[in-house]
C-alpha cells in the first residue's frame, strides 16, 4: 500500500480529540507528503494551470461541454481513479493521496470541483463500497478511467435535508426480474453528461431507501433543463425523471432498505473531500488578492502597504493554512484507520467504509470549516479588489459565487453542525467514547480554586497547549451540563447544538494548527517555522474569542442564577489567554511574508 | 535506437534568486527545482522516438542526490531509465566529460541536450560533449527526424532557418520546435507510480577537471520607481533624461 506509516501506530479514534491530547509527532502534516505524492499534486496543478486556467472564462459562459472535456482529460491523466483499487483499473492509492489530488484539481473553479466531486465521490463510491463483484467489474474500470461519468440521485423536490423522506418508488416486476422506478430527482450534478446514476428509491413501504444503478439511455429516464445557478455555472445540474423506468433486478445496490446507509456513508467521504476541495480555491484567491494588493496603487502607494489590507491578507492566509492542517490531519487518521482494518483482515470495501465512518464527526466538522473558510476568504478577496472585485472581469467575482454552494450541498452546514454533536452524543451513549468521566472532572474542577502554578512559558507552545486543553474543558462543561438538563431532547435545542459544534470546530482546527507548527519547528527549527508559529498563535487567539462567545450563548440559554455564574466563571477561566500576543504585529508579519512572496506561500 | 537525454536540474523560472556566502553561492533555500525547460522539449521528442520508432530513452544528470526527484519526474513522463553521475557539477567542462563517459559506455545512438541551462546559461555542455566524442553537434535545434542511420535537422539561425543532415551518432542542443509547448506532457498518475519501479542508476564520476571557477555573483540593480512626466512638458522630460537618467 502507498503509505509508509505503520498501520498499528497509535492514533486517536473519531471524536476522541475532545477528551485526549495529541502530540506533534502523532499528527500528519502536509509537509509529510512523499515525493511521489507531491509529484502527483504538482502534475494536477500543472494540468489546471496549463489546460484549464487560460480558458477559465468558459466556465462562466455555462460551457458544460468544457467541464465534460476536462473530466475526460482528468481521466486520461489518471486523476479519476486515485483510490479505486488497481484490479478495477484505478491506482489503488491511499485516502490522503486522493484528498491531495482532489484539493489541487478543485481550486480553479467550482464547476470543475463539483463535477470532480460528484463523479469520484458520490458518483463512484456507492458502487465501490457497496457494489457486488459483477457491478464493480462492470462499472468501476469505466468510472476510474473517465470513459463513463457518474452521478448520484438522492435529493427530491420534497426531500432535501430530510433525504430519507424521498417519494421515488421502486417496484419489483416481471416475476422479480426487474424493478420499475417512478419518481423525480432534483439538483443532480453531472446529470447532463453522466452515464451511470446511483438512484435512491423506496421499495413498497420500507422504512429506508434502497440504492439502484441506472444507466443512461434506460427507457423511462429523462432530464430537466440545466438549472440557472448563482455559481458553478458550467457544472451540469438537472432534474432527473423516472417514468416507469425499468432496470434489471441485479442493479439493486447493496441491500434492500440499505440505501439510506449507502447515502450517509458516501456523504462521510463527500464531506471531508468537500473540505479539501475548498482549500486550493482559498489559496488561489489569496494569491490573486496579494498580487492585486501589491499592484494596485491608491494614495500614492500599493494598497498592500495599508494595515487594514494586511490584516485581511493575514487572516485569509492563516485560515486557509489552518483548514489545510486540520483536513489533512483527519485524512491521514482515516487512511491509517483503513490500513489498520485491512491488517486485521477486514475486506477492502468494508475497511474503507468503516475506516471513514469512524471519523464521521471530523468529516462533518471539516466540511463546515472548509466551506466557511472558503467563503470568508473569497469575501475578503472581493473586498481587497474593491470595485474590481465586483466585476466579472476579475477572478474574484466567480470565486465568490462558486464557493457559496459548498455550504449547501453534501448536507447543509446546519445539518452538519447538528449531526456532529448528535454523533458525538451517540458515541458516548454507546460507550465508544467516555465523555462522562472527563465532563465530571471538569465539573469538579469548577468547584476548586484554580491552580496558580505557572508552567515554563519559554518552551514553544506551552501556553497554547494549555489553552487547547482548556478549550476542551469549556466544551465538556457546556455540553455536559446541557445534556444533564435536556437528556436526548437536546436535539431539539438546535441553537445549543450550533454553539457546541462551533466550539468543536475551533478546538479541532486550533489543535491541528498548533501541532503542525510545532512539528515544523521540531524539524526545521523555530526560526524557519516562524510564520507558521505565528499563524497557529493568531488562530488560537481568534478561537479563544469564538469559544468564549459560543460558550456564553449556550450558557445563557439554559443555565440561571448561581449555576450560570459558576459556569460563566469557568468559561472565562477556560478561554482567557493569560499572556496575550500583539495580534496587530503578528498579522503584519504574516502579511509581510505573503506580500514579499506575492502569493500564498505556505 | 538508444537515446540519451541530458537533464539539467534548474530553479523554477518563478523562483526568487538569492546568493549566500558573500555572493559566491546560489541560495537553494525555498527554491523549487524543475527539469530545464529546453531539456523538457528534448525529453518529449525522445519519448516520441520511443513511441513511434521504438527507441529506448535514458535520462542523465550530473549532480548530487537532491536532483533525483527531477530524474524521477523524467521517468514519470516516459523515460525508461535514469542515470545520475554522483558529483557536484562544478563547471560545464566537468559535466561534459561525465556525459561523454556515460555515452561511451552506454553506446548511445544520439544525445539530446538542451540549447542552454536556464540557471547558469552556459550554452556549452552539448558542444563540449560532441567534441569529446568527436560527434557532430547541432545547436539550437528546432527539428529532428531520424531515418535509419541518418538524421535531418532544422536549426534556428539569425533571421531564418537552416536545414542540415548528419549521420548517427550525434549530439543536439534542443529547444522549442523539437516539439511545441502544447506537446509537453504532464506526467499521468500511473506514470508517476511506475517511475518508482524504473531503474535509476547512480554512477561514480570519472576523473575530470573543471576549467573555470566561480568568483562571485551579482544581481541586477532593482528597478527604480517610475517618474511620470506630463505629455506636454517636454522640457522637463529632456531635463530628466539628461540629468537623472543620463541617457542623453
Ligand atoms: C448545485 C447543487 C448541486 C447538487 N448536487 C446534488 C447531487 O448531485 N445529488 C443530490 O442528491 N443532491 C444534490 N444537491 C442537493 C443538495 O444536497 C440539497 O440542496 C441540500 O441537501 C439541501 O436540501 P434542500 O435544498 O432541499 O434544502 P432544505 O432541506 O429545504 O433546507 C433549507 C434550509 O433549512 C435548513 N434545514 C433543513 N432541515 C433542517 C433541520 N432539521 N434543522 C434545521 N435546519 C434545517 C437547511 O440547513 C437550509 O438552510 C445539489 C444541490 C445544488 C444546489
Ligand atoms: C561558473 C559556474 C559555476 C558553477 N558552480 C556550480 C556548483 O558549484 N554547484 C552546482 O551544482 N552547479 C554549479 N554550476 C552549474 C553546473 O556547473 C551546470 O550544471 C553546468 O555547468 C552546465 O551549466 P551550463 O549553464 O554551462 O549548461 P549549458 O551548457 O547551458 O547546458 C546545456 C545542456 O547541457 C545539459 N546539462 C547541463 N548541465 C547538466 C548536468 N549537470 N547534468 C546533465 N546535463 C546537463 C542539459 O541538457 C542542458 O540543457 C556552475 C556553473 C557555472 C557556469
Amino acid at each position: 500500500m502507498a503509505t509508509t506509516e505503520t498501520p498499528t501506530k497509535n492514533f486517536l479514534k473519531g471524536g476522541e480529540f475532545i477528551i485526549k491530547e495529541s502530540s506533534a509527532d502523532s499528527v500528519f502534516i502536509p509537509e509529510d507528503f512523499s515525493e511521489e505524492q507531491n509529484m502527483m499534486a504538482q502534475a494536477t496543478t500543472d494540468f489546471i494551470d496549463k489546460e484549464v486556467a487560460p480558458q477559465r472564462e468558459r466556465f462562466e459562459q455555462k460551457d458544460y461541454g468544457f467541464t465534460e472535456e476536462l473530466m475526460k482529460k482528468a481521466g486520461e491523466l489518471g486523476l479519476l481513479g486515485i483510490s479505486v483499487p488497481e484490479e478495477y483499473d484505478g491506482l489503488g492509492m491511499g485516502f490522503n493521496t486522493s484528498m491531495l489530488v482532489c484539493d489541487r484539481i478543485s481550486g480553479i473553479s467550482g464547476s470543475l470541483s463539483t463535477a470532480y466531486g460528484a463523479h469520484t465521490g458520490i458518483g463512484t463510491l456507492p458502487i465501490l463500497l457497496y457494489g457486488n463483484e459483477e457491478q464493480r467489474k462492470k462499472y468501476l474500470p469505466k468510472l476510474a478511467t473517465g470513459e463513463w461519468m457518474g452521478a448520484y440521485c438522492l435529493t427530491e423536490p420534497g426531500a432535501g435535508s430530510d433525504a430519507n423522506s424521498g417519494k421515488t418508488k421502486a417496484e419489483l416486476i416481471d416475476d422479480g426480474k426487474n424493478y420499475k422506478i417512478n419518481g423525480q430527482k432534483i439538483w443532480i450534478s453531472n446529470a447532463g453528461f453522466a452515464d451511470v446514476f446511483t438512484v435512491f428509491a423506496r421499495i413498497e413501504d420500507d422504512k429506508y431507501l434502497t440504492g439502484f444503478i441506472v444507466e443512461k439511455g434506460t427507457e423511462g429516464m429523462s432530464f430537466g433543463e440545466e438549472e440557472n445557478k448563482l455559481g458553478i455555472r458550467a457544472s451540469s445540474t438537472r432534474q432527473v425523471f423516472f417514468n416507469d423506468c425499468v432496470i434489471p433486478a441485479e442493479n439493486l445496490l447493496g441491500e434492500r432498505n440499505g440505501g439510506f446507509k449507502i447515502a450517509m456513508n458516501s456523504l462521510n467521504y463527500g464531506r471531508i473531500k468537500l473540505a479539501v476541495a475548498c482549500l486550493d480555491a482559498a489559496r488561489r484567491v489569496t494569491t490573486h488578492s496579494v498580487s492585486y494588493a501589491n499592484e494596485r496603487k491608491q494614495f500614492g502607494t500599493s494598497i498592500s502597504s495599508f494595515g487594514a489590507i494586511q490584516q485581511k491578507l493575514a487572516e485569509m492566509t492563516t485560515k486557509t493554512w489552518v483548514a489545510e492542517s486540520a483536513t489533512y490531519r483527519a485524512g491521514q487518521d482515516i487512511e491509517n484507520n483503513i490500513e489498520r482494518l485491512l491488517a486485521e483482515g477486514v475486506s477492502p470495501s468494508e475497511a474503507k467504509l468503516k475506516g471513514v465512518e469512524e471519523y464521521a464527526i471530523e468529516c462533518a466538522l471539516l466540511k463546515v470549516l472548509g466551506s466557511e473558510v472558503g467563503s470568508y476568504v473569497s469575501d475578503e478577496g472581493v473586498q481587497i479588489f474593491g470595485g474590481m472585485g465586483y466585476s466579472a472581469d476579475a477572478p474574484m467575482e466567480a470565486a465568490y459565487r462558486d464557493v457559496r454552494i459548498a455550504r449547501i450541498y453534501e448536507g447543509t452546514n446546519e445539518i452538519n453542525r447538528m449531526h456532529s454533536v448528535a454523533m458525538l452524543l451517540k458515541k458516548a451513549l454507546k460507550g465508544e467514547l467516555d465523555l462522562m468521566q472527563p465532563a465530571m472532572q471538569v465539573a469538579d474542577e469548577l468547584m476548586e480554586i484554580p491552580s496558580f502554578d505557572t508552567a515554563d512559558y519559554s518552551v514553544l507552545f506551552t501556553e497554547e497547549k494549555e489553552m487547547i486543553s482548556k478549550f476542551k474543558k469549556a466544551l465538556l462543561m457546556v455540553a455536559g451540563k446541557a445534556v444533564q438538563k435536556y437528556g436526548m431532547d437536546i436535539e431539539d435545542e438546535q441553537e445549543l447544538l450550533m454553539n457546541a459544534s462551533d466550539m468543536m470546530i475551533e478546538i479541532y482546527a486550533t489543535e491541528s494548527a498548533v501541532l503542525r507548527a510545532e512539528k515544523l519547528a521540531q524539524t526545521k527549527g523555530e526560526e524557519a517555522a516562524a510564520h507558521q508559529i505565528n499563524m497557529a498563535k493568531l488562530y488560537l487567539n481568534n478561537a479563544a474569542e469564538n469559544i468564549a462567545r459560543s460558550g456564553r450563548e449556550a450558557i445563557y440559554s439554559f443555565a440561571e442564577g448561581d449555576e450560570q455564574r459558576m459556569m460563566l466563571m469557568g468559561l472565562k477561566r477556560f478561554s482567557k489567554i493569560s499572556n496575550p500576543i500583539n495580534l496587530k504585529e503578528v498579522r503584519r508579519s504574516i502579511a509581510a511574508k505573503v506580500i514579499e512572496e506575492n502569493k500564498y506561500c505556505f | 535506437m538508444k537515446v540519451l537525454v541530458c537533464i539539467s536540474h534548474v530553479p523554477d523560472t518563478t523562483s526568487k534568486i538569492n546568493f549566500t556566502n558573500n555572493n559566491t553561492e546560489f541560495d537553494k533555500n525555498g527554491v523549487q527545482f524543475v527539469i530545464n525547460p529546453y531539456d523538457e522539449f528534448g525529453l518529449t521528442r525522445a519519448v516520441w522516438l520511443k513511441e513511434k520508432q521504438g527507441a529506448s530513452v535514458t535520462v542523465l544528470n550530473v549532480g548530487t542526490a537532491e536532483t533525483e526527484p527531477t530524474l524521477r519526474k523524467a521517468l514519470a513522463i516516459g523515460a525508461d531509465e535514469a542515470i545520475r553521475v554522483d558529483a557536484e557539477p562544478t563547471d560545464a567542462f566537468f559535466v561534459a566529460q561525465q556525459i561523454a563517459a556515460v555515452a561511451k559506455e552506454g553506446e548511445y545512438d544520439l544525445i539530446i541536450a538542451g540549447r542552454e541551462s536556464i540557471d547558469y546559461n552556459g550554452g556549452q555542455v552539448g558542444g563540449m560533449v560532441a567534441a569529446l566524442l568527436k560527434w557532430p553537434f547541432i545547436n539550437a535545434c528546432v527539428g529532428m527526424e531520424i531515418e535509419g542511420d541518418k538524421a535531418s535537422f532544422t536549426r534556428e539561425i539569425d533571421g531564418g532557418k537552416e536545414k542540415l543532415s548528419a549521420p548517427l551518432p550525434f549530439v543536439i542542443g534542443g529547444q522549442k520546435g523539437l516539439v511545441e509547448e502544447s506537446d509537453l506532457r504532464i506526467p499521468n498518475m500511473r506514470g508517476i507510480m511506475q517511475a518508482r519501479k524504473k531503474p535509476l542508476a547512480v554512477k561514480e564520476a570519472v576523473d575530470a577537471e573543471a576549467k573555470t571557477k566561480v568568483g562571485d555573483f551579482a544581481k541586477p540593480e532593482p528597478k527604480g520607481a517610475v517618474t511620470m512626466v506630463d505629455a506636454d512638458n517636454m522640457e522637463e522630460l529632456v531635463k530628466l533624461l539628461h540629468e537623472k537618467a543620463k541617457v542623453i
